[in-house]
């Protein structure tokens, strides 16, 4: 297994050309997208649109049909990249969180830190801290998943995966399994690490997110990517007809 | 009559017939034969202690240790069957499918001579631990099954955030997967644990030595030694001691996790 080191200067997430088939049904019709290091790109689309597939493509959990992903610069198609180092360094975040329900929040954020990251008990219990008090949750490390709200299970998500110190972020429809009252709270933290310049792929049906801390804007309709470019344009100006017609009904 | 009143009713009549089933069964009852038969003092004197120091704790012994090796036997069917190799699977569901299908006496008999005769070798316990083998296999075909359906019970984003950390396949089955399959089984295993409890009664088939009987043989030996049914009330009555506990701890487990979830 060969660890290859990120490459320097090399994009944080390029797809080039991306297919990806279920059976016979073509979910992906050569999609071509890139995130640059330190951008945040919001995906918006209606629903089956493939939003999801790309996203998931990305850290390998959909396995591609054709296409290139070069993450870092590294190919993680390539049978000989070591795919677990390259996914630690991405962090996810899902849209029903996917805690694991039989570990405390700190054991939640300490486990892939102690087993992947090989840190010292001590070391990850402080990193985890650290991240916990970032999403407002300090006082929560010894309760389970189970009796937290969704706006605190999806803040503790996040903590967890930057308690990896991931090099970017992906985010697919964090706040769409929430009562409207705790989207903010949500919003809120992901914000923040927009704002300390970390990289993120953000497929979401939050407009007005996307609008102010999205750098760049990509819609999807049909497994293609229909139109893209500032936010701030795309919002106001669409210039594809699907494009307009979705917004018609979300804005 | 309102439905309250109707309902009081037909309760109380129902009671009344049972009550009237109840005397009717003690009057016509012969109480000195069943006072002699079943709770005949010499009888009982004389089982003590062997029915605890070795029929109890033989029952308990041949079931922990059928248990145990079924348990792994049935870990590895059912992680066979989720395999995306097709082998495994054919293999897992041939295996899972011969064993239920045969009754369990039959498979302990079976094994009882086939596993000396096969492998030139005599397990701890001799017959009875081959009879043993027989208990093994044929329960791990079971709890297979019910291993398989737990772990697929635990929801794929669990696999998925792990993976997405970083952790290897066989991390996440060990500290992610399994720990939550294994609590939605434990009802299910449950019911297997106390079935195969009062599966070792077979092992008699197999012939046992004095000190090899469990709790079965142990009633059936002494019925005859005394020509009396005592022993038989006697064995009753520690089954029960053995597999109530048991059956209350998982429902009282149970409870307790339906209010964390
Ligand atoms: N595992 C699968 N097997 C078969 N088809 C799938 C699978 N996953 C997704 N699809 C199909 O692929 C298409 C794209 O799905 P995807 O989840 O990427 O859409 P999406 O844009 O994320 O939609 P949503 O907004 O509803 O989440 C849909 O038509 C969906 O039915
Ligand atoms: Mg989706």
């Amino acid at each position: 297994m060969t660890t290859v080191e990120p490459e320097r200067g090399a994009r944080a997430i390029e797809v080039r050309d991306l297919h990806k088939y279920y059976g016979s049904h073509e979910v992906l019709k050569g999609v071509d997208f890139h995130v640059d290091a330190g951008q945040v790109v919001c995906v918006i689309g209606p629903s089956g649109s493939g939003k999801s597939t790309l996203l998931r493509c990305v850290n390998r959990l959909e396995e591609p049909t054709s296409g290139r992903i070069l993450v870092e610069g590294i190919d993680i198609c390539d049978p000989e990249v070591d795919l677990a180092a390259v996914r630690s360094r991405i962090g996810m975040v899902f849209q029903q969180f996917n805690l694991f329900p039989h570990m405390s929040v700190l054991k939640n954020l300490c486990v892939a830190q102690r087993r992947v990251r090989k840190r010292s008990q001590d070391e990850a219990v402080r990193i985890a801290r650290d991240n916990l008090a970032k999403v407002g949750l300090a006082d929560k490390e010894n309760a389970y998943p189970a009796h937290l709200s969704g706006g605190q299970q999806q803040r503790v998500a996040i903590a967890r995966a930057l308690s990896m110190e991931p090099d970017m972020m992906l985010f697919d429809e964090p706040t769409s399994a929430l009562d409207p009252e705790l989207v903010g709270d949500v919003l809120a933290v992901m914000r923040t690490l927009a704002t300390d310049g970390m990289t993120m792929m953000v497929v979401t049906h939050e407009m007005g997110f996307a609008r102010e801390v999205g750098d760049n804007l990509v819609f999807m309709d049909g497994g293609v990517i229909v139109e893209e470019g500032d936010p701030v344009d795309v919002l106001s100006h669409p210039r594809h007809a699907r494009t307009q017609a979705f917004l018609s009904k979300v804005l | 009559m309102n439905r309250t009143q109707r309902r009081r009713v037909r309760d109380g009549a129902l009671y009344a017939v049972l009550t009237l089933a109840l005397v009717g069964a003690a009057v016509v009852t012969d109480w000195e034969a069943v006072t002699t038969n079943f709770l005949d003092g010499p009888t009982w004197r004389a089982m003590w202690p062997e029915i605890v120091t070795v029929a109890v704790w033989n029952t308990v012994t041949y079931t922990v240790i059928s248990f145990v090796f079924a348990f792994a036997v049935a870990l590895v069917l059912a992680f066979m069957k989720l395999s995306p190799l097709a082998v495994y699977r054919w293999l897992a569901t041939a295996y899972i499918e011969f064993f239920r299908g045969l009754p369990a006496l039959v498979v302990i008999f079976f094994m009882a001579f086939a596993v000396p005769l096969a492998f030139h070798w005599i397990p701890p316990g001799g017959l009875v631990g081959a009879g043993i083998v027989g208990l093994i296999v044929t329960y791990a075909a079971y709890m297979a099954e019910t291993l398989r359906a737990g772990i697929q019970a635990v929801p794929k984003g669990q696999r998925e955030a792990a993976q997405s950390l970083g952790m290897n396949g066989a991390w996440t089955t060990v500290s992610v997967i399994l720990p939550q399959a294994i609590r939605i089984v434990i009802p299910p295993l449950t019911n297997e644990l106390v079935a195969l409890i009062k599966d070792t009664s077979l092992l008699f088939v197999v012939g046992m030595q004095a000190d090899q009987v469990e709790l079965s043989a142990f009633g059936q030996n002494n019925t005859v030694t005394f020509a009396n049914a005592s022993p038989l009330l006697a064995i009753a009555l520690f089954y029960l001691v053995v597999t109530l506990p048991m059956t209350r701890l998982v429902a009282w487990l149970e409870r307790r996790q339906q209010r964390a979830r």
